[in-house]
């Protein structure tokens, strides 16, 4: 088989000049059989499970990439939603106990984080449920490589309002348990959450999978901007195929890896995620591509459309890829960690009401976005709530990562430093939603018939 | 045993000796080179190299940083890749 020169240096430069990389490979880890009485033994045993795994996800991941020539860049664990581990621990602080050893665990594995320190409440929840949730602001503020997630609302269930009122004040006291808030960019909230996903900070190993599973991250949003940039010219059917193409592509090395690398640990497959996940590198930005199809500044009108035709023609370049594509697989908009969407913000070209909007038509939804640090409980758990109506109405994964940056005004710049960039303060509307949200109760799932 | 086999892609300003430089630093490496094809991209020169590695004792991380010591001071920038990823990428 031969191979043209132009189709080598193609690979070559996605990785030298346009930032194409594996993301993320994540193990998901069941923990289901560990389960015990006392959350020592308990945590005893997660620990040396996962540092044993997270090692040998580490070197594994290491030599393939040398062996490959693509750069994985984060490994990371996932595992069964920890309100489960707990349910039969009476000790009292049985969550920071089991989180402790999670972020031991992490720490000895040189593993960037461990996902899946969280609960599914979309209808209700259990005591063990409500102990992980009120455990948040201290596990959070208090470890370093530990995740957290809640579900809150599925399309099947309805959405659990009573936990999202309870949720904006818990967001509270998490941005107060740490620096900047910055426990609050380790946290998400979701409507409809996928239980292979490999992204953090909404990594978890769902009830529905097997002892372990290896999932793929790729990403690659350098990769279509360059192709978008060169093709001015092209009407949006062309532009939609050119992009189809070049996803294709970088999800066929993406699958590669995750093939091998499953091999080589000698767990199964689980899925790639075929999501374009923008980073703090310069023009590796979703806001670019947007810009490049012909928008001056994200935000402006044309936005939404514009994700649209990149969103559908990212899945279905992905989806022929690959036979199995999961996770979240959307495009990510994540405000603080996309170089475009800051200017966006700051040049008043991108408010939060147009970055909703943005939502409806990509998954993953509002994510790491900074709000003054006086937002109220009550307006928080309104912003939530209107992210995950988009999800359940629409049948799709929604999320909300929100940091209400303690002192900060609108208009000031949270600084988290590293992967998760920096967060301009955005406005919010300065009309109240809480007598709303606090009626609480339960929103009754969506019709999934008389759709016409 | 199975075979490996990578492609060495050099890119950056044309200049005397690149290909004999590389072929080379192959040769001490124990690889044996199976096609050699060079192109000017854009006013850039891009050699692709594939070699077959199996009997290199220091395997494609070896190469990697033996080309990148030669690379670095004429200016040019290398990849290697295993021809695996480059059939994944390109071909259905």
């Amino acid at each position: 088989m031969e191979f043209g020169v132009d189709e080598v240096f193609e690979t070559a430069g996605m990785i030298l000049f346009e930032h194409f990389d594996i993301r993320a490979v994540t193990l998901g880890v069941n923990l289901k059989d560990l389960i015990d009485r006392d959350a020592g033994r308990l945590a005893r045993d997660a620990h040396d499970r996962l540092a044993g795994l997270g090692k040998r996800l580490v070197s594994e991941a290491r030599a393939l990439s040398e062996s490959m020539g693509l750069p994985i860049i984060n490994k990371r664990l996932s595992i069964t939603p920890a309100a489960w581990l707990i349910e039969p621990c009476a000790q009292a602080d049985a969550p920071l106990v089991l989180a402790r050893a999670l972020d031991q665990a992490a720490h000895e594995a040189g593993v960037d984080f461990i996902g899946g320190f969280g609960a599914l409440v979309q209808k209700g929840a259990t005591t063990a449920d409500r102990r992980i949730m009120e455990s948040l602001p201290q596990v959070l503020g208090s470890t370093q490589r530990i995740c957290g997630f809640l579900n809150l609302a599925t399309t099947l269930a309805g959405m659990n309002m009573d936990a999202i009122v309870r949720l904006g004040h818990i967001l509270k006291d998490m941005a107060a348990a740490a620096d900047k808030g910055i426990a609050c960019a380790k946290f998400v909230a979701f409507c409809n959450a996928p239980e292979d996903n490999p992204f953090m900070a909404g990594a978890f190993h769902g009830g529905g999978e097997a002892d372990a599973a290896l999932n793929v991250g790729i990403s690659g949003p350098g990769v279509v901007r360059a192709v978008v940039d060169k093709h001015p010219e092209a009407d949006l059917t062309e532009l939609s195929e050119i992009i189809r193409r070049t996803v294709f592509k970088i999800t066929r090395g993406g699958e590669l890896v995750g093939r091998e690398l499953a091999r080589r640990l000698g767990v199964p497959f689980g899925v790639v995620d075929i999501s374009l996940a923008p980073t703090t590198a310069m023009g590796d930005s979703v806001g670019r591509i947007l810009e490049g199809m012909g928008l001056e500044r994200v935000g402006a009108p044309g936005t939404t459309a514009a994700l649209a035709l990149l969103i559908d023609a990212v899945k279905k370049g992905g989806a022929m890829a690959s036979g199995r594509v999961g996770g979240l697989s959307g495009t990510f908009i994540p405000v603080s960690e996309d170089e475009a969407m800051i200017e966006a913000v700051q040049l008043g070209a991108l408010s939060l009401e147009k970055l909703e909007a943005m939502t409806a038509v990509c998954s993953v939804g509002l994510d790491m976005f900074a709000v003054p640090g006086d937002t109220s409980a009550g307006t928080l758990s309104a912003i939530i709530a209107d992210e995950l109506a988009i999800g359940m109405a629409n049948n799709k994964t929604t999320g909300v990562r929100v940091i209400p940056a303690p002192g900060t005004v609108a208009g000031d710049m949270v600084d988290f430093g590293g992967l998760l960039g920096r967060a301009p303060v955005m406005p919010v509307c300065r009309f109240s939603g809480e007598a709303f949200v606090a009626r609480g109760g339960s929103m009754p799932p969506p019709l999934r018939s008389l759709r016409n | 045993m199975e075979k490996e086999r990578v492609f060495v892609v050099v890119i950056g300003k044309d200049q005397k000796g690149i290909i004999a430089r590389v072929s080379g630093l192959l040769f001490e490496q124990g690889a044996n080179i199976e096609d050699v094809q060079q192109k000017v991209m854009d006013g850039t020169f891009v050699m692709t190299m594939l070699a077959d590695i199996t009997d290199s004792a220091a395997g494609s991380a070896g190469l990697r940083q033996a080309l990148d010591e030669l690379a670095a001071p004429l200016g040019l920038k290398v990849m290697v890749h295993n021809e695996a990823v480059i059939k994944a990428m390109h071909r259905v």
